[in-house]
C-alpha cells in the first residue's frame, strides 16, 4: 500500500474560455465585485484503494486526450497564489462518472478500485476568504454536493476526501415494530409526521383499525408501504376524493370523484375504438396503424426541481421514458414544459430558501437535455412561461411518446411468474419522494437532500436497448416501472390482486447498511419491474446481461393475495392486498368557487400600438425559445419531419412537432400542447376549454386529423385540502370534460401534481397559479400534406379563421399594461370542432401555403411570427376581420360559464371602436380561441372559400416582398414595423439570458 | 431487428453485390437504427452488433467489408466524448488495424468520430467540447475541400445535414498539423453557409479550427465527421431548402468501395 489511500488527478482543458465552468465562476466572482478575476477549472478525479503506477498511468491515459488538456496532480498542493475550491458529490450521490472510471479499470484487470468525480477550481487572485466562501458555496448544488475552498498552497485534506466515499457498512437487519395501536389520535398524527408519512388523521385511524382487527401492530415496513401506496402522489386520492362542490348562484354540487366523473367520463363519451389503453397502465396507448400503437404519457417533477433543478429534471425525464418502457414501447419523442419564475427575479424578492429562476432555468434545462439527448430520444415540442407565481415553486413537465408492434403488450402477472427487477441498483436515492411530492414545500429542503436521486440515462437506454427484444421474445407476462414508492409502489401494484412474495435481500445495492424499509423504498433510478413466467427466466436472464443490464429475481407472484416481504428470511411485511389497495378511506373535500368580482380593464386608446407588438415579441413568454431548444437533440433516430424550427432562417418556431414513426409509411404524428394559466386566474373552467382549444389548434395546424387526436391533462395545483384551491381545481376538471366532449376527442392518460405550495418565512402558504397542461398527439394521414407557419410568396392572400370577440381578459396585451381582465375568453364548443376539420379538410387538399393558429398576442402576434419566420411583410386591413358582434355563448344548457359571466365587466376599451364595436387593439390583440391565420395562394382562394363553406372567415390581407408589417383600419395604418426590428426583439430577449 | 425499423423492399442489388455493413454498438450509442437503415438504403446487408460480443470474439472484423461506429453518447461520455469506447475497441487489437490497412472502409459519425480519432486510427487533432460550451442541435451545410481525396466523399461538393453534440469543435494538435490537414486533403469537409462561404457562428456551428467538419486518414478509406449524414437519407427529413435524403451519397459511397 502507497503511502496515500486516495490519490487525486485532476484534468485542465487548455482553452479555459470556452470551459462553462470556468465562466460560471467567473460570473459569480463578478457580481461579488471581481473585475476580470482569474480563473480555471478541471475535472477532479479521487481514486481510491490499492494504489499502483500501473493504476495511476491507466487512469491518466483513461482521463486525458493531451491535445485539448493537461494532467495535474491533484494529490500535491499548488504552489500558485489564490484559492482552491473543491465541489464533490456527497457520499452515496450517484455518480455515474466516477463508476464508469471504476468499471473501466476493472475491466482493464485493476479492481476492488473506487472513484469519485468532481471539479476543482483555482482562483488565482489574492481574494479574501469571505468572498472566496461565498462564491464556493453558490457554486456548489449543497443538496447534492459538497464543497471545500483553502489557500492554494495548503496541501489537501485528506479525511475532507476520504468523506467522498460511502462508509463501510454491515448490513442493517433493523426492522421496528410501531407500537400505533396504543397511541391516541394526536399520538398517531405525530408519528406519521416524524416519519415523513404525510398521513391524515383518518387513514392513521384506518391503518390503526386494520392492525387492530389482525391484532398486532405494524412493523416500519408495513407503515411506509402503506405511506406510499396511499400517498396523494400514487394514489391520486383527490381526484378520487368525495367533493362538495360550491358556487354562489348555483346548487351545491356532490361529486363522487373528479377522475371519474368528467376525465374518464369524456374518454367514455366520446368512446373513440381507437383508443387501446386509458387510465389503465403506465402510459395512454392509442392505434398508430394496422401494426403499431403509440404511447404518450406526461409527468411533472416539480418539487425535485425546485430543490436540485439539474438532477430534478434529469430524473423526470427518466421517469417518464420508463413510463413508455411500461407499456413495452420504444421512446421515440420527449416533450418538455416548463414553468419559472421572471430571470430577473431580486434575490430580495426570493422567499427563504429558494434557488434564483435563473438557476432554476440553467440547471433544469441542462438536467432535460442531458438525459433525453444521451438516450438519443429526440426533444421535439414543449413551451417555457415565466410568471412570479412560479418563483418558489417552478414547474416541470416531462412527456415521452412510445412506439410498439401492437399486440405484444403484456400486462398481467400469472400465479407463479417470478418478481425481476431490472436495472440499477438501489440506493438511498430519493427515499420518501412520493410522500414528499404530497406535501407542501417547506423552507428547510436542505434537511431533504435524500429525496433528490441523480440520474444516469445510460443505464436507462440500456435497459432501453434490452427490453424490446424481451418484448419482441414473449418473456415476459407483465412489466412495471420503479418510480415513487420504489419497490413497494412498483410491486404492490404488479401483485394487487395476487399477492406476492417478495426476499428484499436479494435486492442488488450500490452499498450495504440500508435497513430493509429503506430497499423496499429506494427510488434508486432506471429500473423497471417484471413478471417472469420460470421458464422465460434464464434467457431473460441472458438478454438483459447481453446489454450489461443486471437483472435479479427477488420473489415471486403467489395468487394468495397478500403481501409478504422477508429479509434473512425474517417477515418483514405481511399485508393483505386488498386492505393495502382498497382500504384507504375516501377523502371527504370542500370546495368553493367564488365569483370574481368584475374589473374594468382596458388598454388606453392612445396607445402606440406598434410599440406594443414590440413589446409582445419581446415577452419572455412569447420570444423564442431557441436559445433553450437548441440544447435539445430533435433530430435523432431520423424522425422529426416536422421540426421546431422552419422556415429559410431556421428560426419560425413551429406550432407543434410532425413524427414519422414507420420509416416506410407516409402516415404521420403531431405532438403539441395548449397551457395558458393566466386565464385561469380569471377562472380554471375557461382555462381549461382554452387549453384544450389551443392544445388541438397547434396539432390540426401542422396536419393532425382532429378525428384522431387523444390528450392528456397534467393539473398543477395548490393544496387541495383547501377549498378555495379545490374550487378552481373542480372548475377545471369541468371544462376539461366539456371541452374533451366538444370536440369529441379522448382523454388517454394524465397525472395531478398538487400541494403545490410554497411555506414562507411567516408561516403563511403561498399556491402557484393553477395550471393544466394538455398534451396532444394526432395522426397525420400524410406527412407530404404538412403546413408549417412561415410565409411562403409574396402575393398569396391572407384569411383569418375563425370570429374575433372582445376577449382581452387573461390575455398578454393586458398583462403588458398591468392588468388582468375578469373575463376570460370564451371557445365556442357548438362550433369549434366545424372549424378545426374545416382547417384539415383544407390541410388534405393542400391548399394551405403556411398556417398559424392565434394565442399569446392574439392577431398581431401571429402575424408577426409568420413574416419573421418567412422574412416577407405583410399588410392587414382591421377592417375586414370578422367578428363576433355579441360573444359567442357555449351551446347547452349546462354551460357553466355563464355563471362567472354575469356582471362581468368588458375587459376592452370603449374607446377607440371602430369596426363592429371592437377596437384596433382588441382586434389585434385579443386572444379570441379557435381561430388561424392562413396563407393561400390566389389561384387557390375559390376552392379554399368553399371548403371553409359557413366556418368564420374573412380575407384580411397580402403577404408583401418586402419586409414591412401594415395594419390599416379606419384610423389609417395603426402597425408600421420592420420586420427585422420585430426578429430583433423577439429573437433577443432569451439568448441574453443563455444558459 | 425491431419491428420499428422495417427492412427496406428488396430493390437493393442482387444478395452477392450487398457487402456486409458492421455497425458496432456500445452502451449508450444511440444512432444505430437509423445507421443501420442508412447503410441497407445503400445496398449494404447489416449487421448491428454490441462491442461486447466482438470482445468476446463471438463476431470478427473479418466477416464484414465495411464498418461503423454510430453516433451517441457512448458510455455517457464520461472520461471525454468517446473516450471509454476507444479504450475498449482498443482490445479488439490488430484485427482493427488490419482492417483499416486493407483499404476497406471505416466511418465514424459524431461520436464515432470522436471515438476514431482517441483510438487513433484518425490523426491530427482532438474534439473538444464547443465554444458555445453547451450541446447543440442544428441544421449545417459542409463545403468539401479542394484537396480531398476520400473515395467516402465521391461526388460530394456541399452537403447539408444536422449536427448534434457538445463537443465537436476540432482542435489540431498545432498550426503545421492543421495546414498538413488541409494540404494532404485529411480536412474533408468545412463547415459552410448555404452558398458555401465559410463564416463564424452558427455557419461555423461549434467553433472548429479551420471550420473542420470531417477528417480522413491519409489513404481516406476512414473518415469521421461530426455532423450526421444518417439523418438526411430519404424524404421528408431535410427542412425546405436542402436536398433531401443527400446524405445517403457517404453512405452509397462507403458501400461502393467496400465491393471493392
Amino acid at each position: 500500500m502507497s503511502a496515500h489511500a486516495v490519490w487525486a488527478l485532476e484534468i485542465v482543458p487548455n482553452d479555459q474560455a470556452v470551459d462553462p465552468h470556468t465562466r460560471a465562476l467567473a460570473q459569480i466572482l463578478h457580481d461579488l465585485g471581481r473585475r476580470h478575476p482569474g480563473v480555471t477549472h478541471g475535472r477532479l478525479y479521487l481514486i481510491s484503494g490499492e494504489q499502483s503506477p500501473q493504476l495511476q498511468q491507466l487512469v491518466r491515459n483513461l482521463c486525458l486526450d493531451p491535445v485539448i488538456a493537461e494532467a495535474r496532480s491533484g494529490t500535491r498542493s499548488h504552489a500558485d497564489e489564490g484559492w482552491l475550491i473543491e465541489i464533490l458529490p456527497h457520499p452515496g450521490v450517484t455518480d455515474a462518472e466516477g463508476d464508469s472510471l471504476a468499471e473501466a479499470l476493472t475491466r482493464d484487470g485493476i479492481p476492488g478500485i473506487r472513484v469519485r468525480a468532481g471539479h476543482r477550481y483555482h482562483i488565482a487572485d489574492a481574494l479574501d476568504a469571505t468572498t472566496v466562501a461565498t462564491a464556493a458555496r453558490h457554486l456548489a448544488h449543497d443538496v447534492v454536493e459538497r464543497v471545500s475552498w483553502r489557500p492554494a498552497t495548503c496541501p489537501p485534506d485528506e479525511s475532507w476526501w476520504d468523506a467522498a466515499f460511502m462508509p463501510d457498512a454491515a448490513p442493517d437487519r433493523t426492522v421496528a415494530t410501531i407500537a400505533i395501536r396504543a397511541l391516541d389520535p394526536s399520538a398517531l398524527q405525530e408519528l406519521s409526521a416524524r416519519m415523513l408519512l404525510s398521513l391524515p388523521r383518518q387513514d392513521l385511524v384506518a391503518i390503526g383499525d386494520y392492525f387492530e382487527s389482525i391484532g398486532r401492530d405494524p412493523t416500519d415496513v408495513e407503515l411506509e408501504t402503506i405511506a406510499q401506496t396511499w400517498s396523494e402522489h400514487c394514489a391520486h386520492r383527490t381526484f378520487k376524493a368525495t367533493i362538495r362542490h360550491r358556487e354562489p348562484g348555483a346548487d351545491d354540487l356532490e361529486i363522487h370523484g373528479l377522475l371519474k366523473t368528467y376525465i374518464m367520463a369524456a374518454t367514455d363519451a366520446v368512446n373513440r375504438p381507437w383508443v387501446l389503453s386509458a387510465f389503465r397502465d403506465n402510459a395512454g396507448v392509442i392505434a398508430f396503424d394496422r401494426n403499431h400503437e403509440v404511447s404518450f404519457k406526461v409527468e411533472t417533477h416539480n418539487h425535485p426541481s425546485a430543490l436540485e433543478p439539474f438532477g430534478g429534471a434529469n430524473t423526470g425525464v427518466g421517469g417518464v421514458v420508463r413510463d413508455v418502457l411500461g407499456v413495452s414501447a420504444e421512446p421515440i419523442a420527449n416533450t418538455d414544459v416548463l414553468c419559472f419564475g421572471p430571470l430577473d427575479t431580486s434575490a430580495a424578492a426570493l422567499p427563504p430558501g429558494t434557488l434564483p429562476p435563473q438557476r432554476v432555468y440553467d440547471g433544469v434545462v441542462a438536467g432535460i437535455a442531458d438525459y433525453g439527448n444521451k438516450m438519443g430520444i429526440p426533444t421535439v415540442n414543449g413551451a417555457t412561461l415565466f410568471d412570479p407565481g412560479y418563483v418558489a415553486n417552478p414547474l416541470v413537465f416531462c412527456g415521452t411518446v412510445g412506439l410498439a408492434p401492437r399486440g405484444l403488450r403484456p400486462t398481467e402477472p400469472c400465479p407463479g411468474d417470478l418478481i425481476v427487477v431490472t436495472g440499477g441498483r438501489a440506493g438511498r436515492d430519493g427515499i420518501h419522494g412520493a410522500t414528499f411530492s404530497s406535501d407542501v414545500l417547506g423552507t428547510s429542503h436542505a434537511e431533504l437532500g435524500s429525496v433528490v436521486q441523480i440520474g444516469d440515462p445510460i443505464v436507462e437506454k440500456r435497459l432501453a436497448d434490452a427490453l424490446p427484444r424481451a418484448r419482441d421474445l414473449g418473456l415476459y407476462s407483465a412489466i412495471t416501472d420503479c418510480g415513487a414508492g420504489g419497490l413497494s409502489s412498483a410491486v404492490g401494484e404488479m401483485a394487487s390482486v395476487l399477492g406476492a412474495e417478495v426476499e428484499l435481500d436479494r435486492v442488488p445495492l450500490k452499498y450495504d447498511g440500508l435497513r430493509p424499509w429503506e430497499i423496499w423504498l429506494s427510488e434508486a433510478q432506471e429500473r423497471m419491474v417484471l413478471a417472469v413466467p420460470p421458464h422465460h427466466w434464464p434467457a431473460l436472464h441472458d438478454v438483459f446481461a447481453a446489454e450489461g443490464v443486471e437483472a435479479t429475481s427477488i420473489g415471486r407472484f403467489t395468487g394468495d393475495g397478500q403481501l409478504r416481504v422477508r429479509y434473512d428470511e425474517q417477515i418483514v411485511a405481511d399485508l393483505d392486498c386488498a386492505f393495502l389497495h382498497d382500504g384507504m378511506p375516501i377523502r371527504q373535500l370542500e370546495s368553493v368557487w367564488p365569483t370574481p368580482s368584475p374589473i374594468y380593464s382596458s388598454i388606453a386608446p392612445e396607445t402606440d400600438l406598434t410599440r406594443l407588438l414590440e413589446r409582445a415579441l419581446s415577452d419572455p413568454n412569447v420570444a423564442s425559445k431557441e436559445p433553450i431548444v437548441r440544447h435539445y437533440d430533435h433530430e435523432v433516430q431520423g424522425r422529426t419531419v416536422g421540426k421546431p424550427f422552419v422556415g429559410p432562417f431556421d428560426i419560425g418556431a413551429a406550432d407543434a412537432a410532425v413524427m414519422r414513426p414507420v420509416a416506410r409509411s407516409w402516415r404521420g404524428l403531431a405532438v403539441g400542447c395548449g397551457i395558458n394559466p393566466w386565464y385561469g386566474e380569471i377562472d380554471p373552467y375557461a382555462m381549461a376549454l382554452l387549453a384544450i382549444d389551443e392544445a388541438m389548434r397547434n396539432v390540426v395546424v401542422v396536419g393532425a386529423d382532429p378525428a384522431r387526436t387523444a390528450l392528456l391533462d397534467n393539473f398543477c395545483w395548490g393544496n387541495p385540502m383547501l377549498p378555495d384551491r379545490l374550487g378552481g381545481l373542480v372548475r377545471a376538471a369541468q371544462g376539461c370534460h366539456d371541452a374533451a366532449v366538444a370536440f369529441r376527442v379522448p382523454f388517454i392518460s394524465g397525472k395531478d401534481s398538487l400541494f403545490n405550495e410554497y411555506r414562507l418565512a411567516d408561516g403563511t402558504s403561498r399556491p402557484i397559479p393553477g395550471t393544466l397542461l394538455i398534451s396532444a398527439i394526432g395522426i397525420v394521414p400524410d406527412i407530404r400534406r404538412t403546413v408549417s407557419m412561415f410565409l411562403k410568396r409574396p402575393g398569396n392572400l391572407l384569411y383569418l379563421i375563425g370570429l374575433t370577440g372582445d376577449d382581452l381578459g387573461g390575455s398578454l396585451a393586458l398583462r403588458l399594461a398591468g392588468q388582468r381582465g375578469s373575463r376570460a375568453p370564451v371557445v365556442n364548443l357548438a362550433t369549434a370542432r366545424r372549424t378545426l376539420s374545416a382547417i384539415h379538410r383544407a390541410t388534405r387538399k393542400g391548399l394551405l401555403q403556411s398556417c398559424h393558429d392565434l394565442s399569446d398576442g392574439g392577431l398581431a402576434v401571429a402575424a408577426a411570427e409568420m413574416a419573421i419566420g418567412g422574412g416577407f411583410g405583410l399588410e392587414i386591413d382591421l377592417r375586414n376581420v370578422s367578428t363576433a358582434t355579441c360573444h359567442s355563448e357555449p351551446a347547452g344548457e349546462e354551460s357553466r360559464l355563464l355563471r362567472t359571466d354575469t356582471g362581468a365587466g368588458r375587459d376592452s376599451s370603449f374607446l377607440g371602436m371602430t369596426h363592429q364595436g371592437l377596437s384596433d387593439a382588441t382586434l389585434l390583440f385579443a386572444e379570441s380561441p379557435t381561430r388561424f391565420l392562413v396563407e393561400v395562394a390566389q389561384e387557390d382562394a375559390a376552392t379554399f372559400e368553399a371548403i371553409l363553406g359557413k366556418t368564420p372567415h374573412a380575407r384580411i390581407g397580402v403577404v408583401l416582398a418586402q419586409p414591412q408589417f401594415r395594419a390599416t383600419s379606419d384610423r389609417g395604418t395603426v402597425i408600421d414595423a420592420d420586420i427585422t426590428r420585430l426578429r430583433t426583439c423577439w429573437l433577443t430577449p432569451l439568448a441574453e439570458a443563455a444558459v | 431487428m425491431s419491428a420499428v425499423l422495417p427492412r427496406p423492399r428488396t430493390t437493393a442489388p442482387r444478395e452477392r453485390n450487398r457487402p456486409r455493413a458492421l455497425v458496432i454498438r456500445a452502451p449508450g450509442t444511440n444512432c444505430d437504427r437509423e445507421t443501420t437503415l442508412a447503410l441497407e438504403l445503400a445496398g449494404a446487408r447489416v449487421e448491428s452488433v454490441h462491442l461486447e460480443r466482438l470482445l468476446a470474439g463471438s463476431r470478427g472484423l473479418h466477416d464484414f467489408a465495411l464498418v461503423v461506429l454510430p453516433g451517441g453518447f457512448s458510455f455517457g461520455d464520461h472520461l471525454g466524448a468517446g473516450a471509454l469506447w476507444a479504450h475498449q475497441l482498443q482490445a479488439l487489437g490488430d484485427p482493427l488495424t488490419r482492417f483499416v490497412a486493407s483499404g476497406r472502409p471505416v466511418l465514424g459519425i459524431c461520436n464515432g468520430f470522436q471515438a476514431l480519432l482517441r483510438l487513433g486510427l484518425l490523426e491530427g487533432g482532438a474534439l473538444a467540447p464547443n465554444a458555445s460550451g453547451h450541446f447543440e442541435c442544428r441544421w449545417i451545410w459542409m463545403q468539401r475541400t479542394a484537396t480531398a481525396h476520400s473515395p467516402l466523399l465521391a461526388d460530394i461538393d456541399r452537403i447539408a445535414m444536422p449536427i448534434g453534440h457538445g463537443e465537436g469543435r476540432f482542435v489540431a494538435k498545432d498550426a503545421a498539423t492543421l495546414r498538413a490537414m488541409h494540404v494532404q486533403g485529411q480536412a474533408a469537409l468545412v463547415y459552410c453557409d448555404a452558398d458555401g462561404n465559410p463564416g463564424g457562428y452558427p455557419v461555423n456551428p461549434n467553433g472548429s479550427q479551420g471550420a473542420v467538419a470531417a477528417v480522413t486518414n491519409r489513404a481516406g478509406n476512414v473518415l469521421g465527421m461530426m455532423p450526421h449524414p444518417e439523418r438526411n437519407v430519404t424524404s421528408g427529413q431535410a427542412p425546405a431548402g436542402r436536398p433531401d435524403g443527400a446524405g445517403l451519397a457517404i453512405f452509397s459511397n462507403a458501400v461502393r468501395l467496400a465491393r471493392g
